[in-house]
């Protein structure tokens, strides 16, 4: 069996990785951005988006379709109104303290982790894909008639999948839309350069604070509602993502958007390939050591320039 | 001063007194509270006196808890030369964390050090031939003979934690109070001032964290050899929010919070998972709480209302 083929599968299924990571670290980017404060609960949030997507489709009957397109709706928002809540509850009360933020998210992570082992257990659930047709992926081979198609035996993706990446591209493009074209966008822009200022001209800072809090985990959770039927739901689901995201978040440059999904598609990639030809283990290892040495040397990230 | 002194003692007393009172349940958890407070009163040195928040506090733990369980399953080191490697294995892991980390401040700075200990914990997994990853490996009792006392028997298990105990209580104690220890609370209330006043700022630091590392990896190693186990969940984040947890409960910059929270919340723990698989759920609970409404701890309440004197 030739490379070719495996490193097609590999860029693929690295492909779908990165999106679903460029959600939730974007998530993640816009509350440091926005609020200048670091969430270690962000892992929890989506893992709570993928509990809630399988608590919403297993009550919702018919065709397994409705039960995700109505996850794919409600999970986001229930998670992204207790993100909310928890910011109005707790980290307004500290005054977004960048180190006491930290601890009390650190107490939030707990909270939510050991809730749902409490209420929806320790095992792993699955949620059905809407839709999950194979489409084998076809390889070029050069034979005596000439260049020939051929479908090498089990490199295959799901149509499902191709839908992840799909879905990951038109959420972060409605994303973009809404922080450079819309009001509350415009709103969370000025609160992000200048809270102060921003006070001063009336902005409800708190309330666009409350906003960002939930957006950030409303995108972490609808990146897991994607990724349940490739994943099954855990009570532990949030520690990988949450590291990931740090990872690519770090790496973008702190709060930079399109920094963030630049990296999100390099670790994403990178990861997969990585993991091709040598032990998960160590490209974790060498991911983390890289994160560390990034912050060290260069703390404006790969991708940013040196701020002021 | 000869109050601070005789309440220090006092406690160091009381305790050796719990050896003969104790029932073997209580006597068996206050042993392992004590070496706990001892990973505490490390972190509390760098957290509570220098002002550094570090995440990654279980990589200087594990460093030690390692050091001394590789020398004596891979070299069939005795316990003496174990811990003593454990504890060179700190010093050596926090010298070199600490001169890249505090390269960075604030928020990076806990972050740098979160990944420096995830890479740790992933490299005791990677190595999983030798550290048997997260299964661990047992130290026979037959290898925990030192200087010809059995630390798998509970008595003696329990004086050495008490010695241990007592020594870094009292050398904590020795520390604040030195002048060493004066400046690190000077770069803690005000960096600026302190490198205004010809402090080598940095170096300071370097070595409280130096310190701080040593004491948890000494902490880690007689842990590993006092309860016969090394495995690596002792290098995972949540050994990390642990000292934390306690320090903060206890009250951050003083020198009895990090025991007094070790042996609330280790009790607290215990209460809760005889209830429920979920126990840290209340570890959560309390940090946000200790967060909201108690950013002190319980030691440092005291001294804010009428005990000014307490180090």
């Amino acid at each position: 069996m030739e490379l070719g083929p495996y490193l097609v599968l590999a860029t693929l299924e690295g492909a779908v990785m990165a999106a679903v990571l460029a959600l939730t670290a974007c998530g993640l980017s816009l509350v440091f951005g926005v609020m200048r404060v670091v969430n270690v609960a962000h892992g929890e949030f989506f893992m709570l988006g993928a509990v809630f997507a399988w608590w919403i489709a297993s009550h919702i009957g018919g065709a397994p379709a409705w039960g995700f397109v109505a996850a794919l709706i409600l999970a986001p928002l229930i998670v992204g109104a207790i993100a909310a809540a928890a910011d109005m509850t707790v980290l307004r009360r500290i005054d977004y303290d960048p180190e006491r933020t930290i601890v009390a998210t650190i107490g939030l992570l707990y909270i939510l982790q050991q809730a749902t082992l409490m209420t929806y257990g320790p095992d792993a659930r699955p949620v059905e894909a809407p839709f999950n047709t194979r489409i084998a992926i076809p390889w070029v081979e050069w034979t005596e008639a000439g260049w020939a198609l051929y479908w090498p035996w089990g490199v295959a993706t799901t149509s499902y999948k191709m839908f992840v990446i799909a879905a990951a591209v038109a959420v972060l493009a409605g994303l973009w839309g809404l922080m450079t074209r819309t009001r509350i966008g415009l709103l969370m822009r000025a609160t992000q350069l200048d809270r102060d200022m921003a006070l001063a001209f009336g902005i409800p800072v708190e309330r666009v604070y409350a906003l960002v809090f939930g957006l950030g985990a409303g995108l972490a959770a609808l990146a897991a509602v994607l990724i349940v039927p490739i994943q099954q739901a855990h009570y532990l689901m949030g520690h990988d993502p949450l590291l990931l995201s740090f990872i690519v978040v770090i790496i973008g440059g702190l709060g930079s958007l399109p920094g963030t999904i630049l990296a999100a598609i390099l670790i994403g990639l990178t990861d997969s390939l990585v993991s091709v030809f040598f032990s998960p283990t160590l490209a974790k290892i060498l991911a983390t050591l890289l994160v560390a040495l990034v912050l060290v040397f260069r703390p404006q990230g790969l991708f940013g320039s040196r701020a002021s | 001063m000869s109050r601070v002194l005789a309440l220090h003692l006092g406690l160091v007393a009381l305790l050796l007194a719990m050896h003969f009172v104790l029932p073997a349940y209580h006597h068996g958890n206050l042993a392992r509270v004590m070496v706990l407070a001892c990973y505490a009163i490390g972190f509390n040195i760098l957290f509570g006196y220098t002002g550094l928040l570090s995440l990654g506090h279980a990589l200087f733990f594990a460093a030690g808890m390692y050091g001394m369980g590789l020398a004596i399953t891979q070299l069939g080191a005795a316990p003496a030369p174990a811990l003593l490697a454990g504890l060179i294995a700190g010093l050596v892991v926090a010298g070199i964390t600490g001169a890249l980390a505090l390269r960075t401040v604030g928020v990076a700075f806990m972050i740098v050090t979160l990944m420096f200990a995830q890479a740790g914990y992933l490299t005791i997994l990677y190595f999983g031939d030798i550290t048997h990853g997260d299964e661990g490996f047992v130290i026979q009792p037959a290898q925990r003979v030192l200087w010809g006392l059995d630390l798998s028997d509970p008595s003696w298990r329990y004086l050495a934690a008490w010695a241990l105990f007592s020594a870094c209580l009292i050398a904590s104690l020795a520390l604040v109070r030195h002048p060493f220890g004066r400046t690190l609370t000077a770069i803690r209330e005000n960096e600026e001032r302190a490198r205004l006043l010809g402090y080598d700022v940095a170096l300071r630091k370097w070595v409280a964290v130096v310190i701080s590392g040593g004491i948890s990896a000494l902490s880690g190693a007689a842990y590993g050899l006092l309860f016969g186990y090394a495995g690596a969940s002792f290098a995972s984040v949540q050994y990390s929010i642990f000292p934390l947890l306690w320090v903060l409960l206890g009250g951050a910059g003083t020198v009895l919070g990090p025991f007094i929270g070790t042996l609330f919340m280790f009790y607290l723990i215990d209460l809760t998972s005889g209830i429920t698989t979920a126990y840290m759920l209340l570890a959560g609970v309390v940090l946000v709480l200790l967060t909201l409404f108690a950013p002190q701890g319980l030691v440092g309440e005291v001294r804010r209302r009428g005990w000014g004197w307490l180090p």
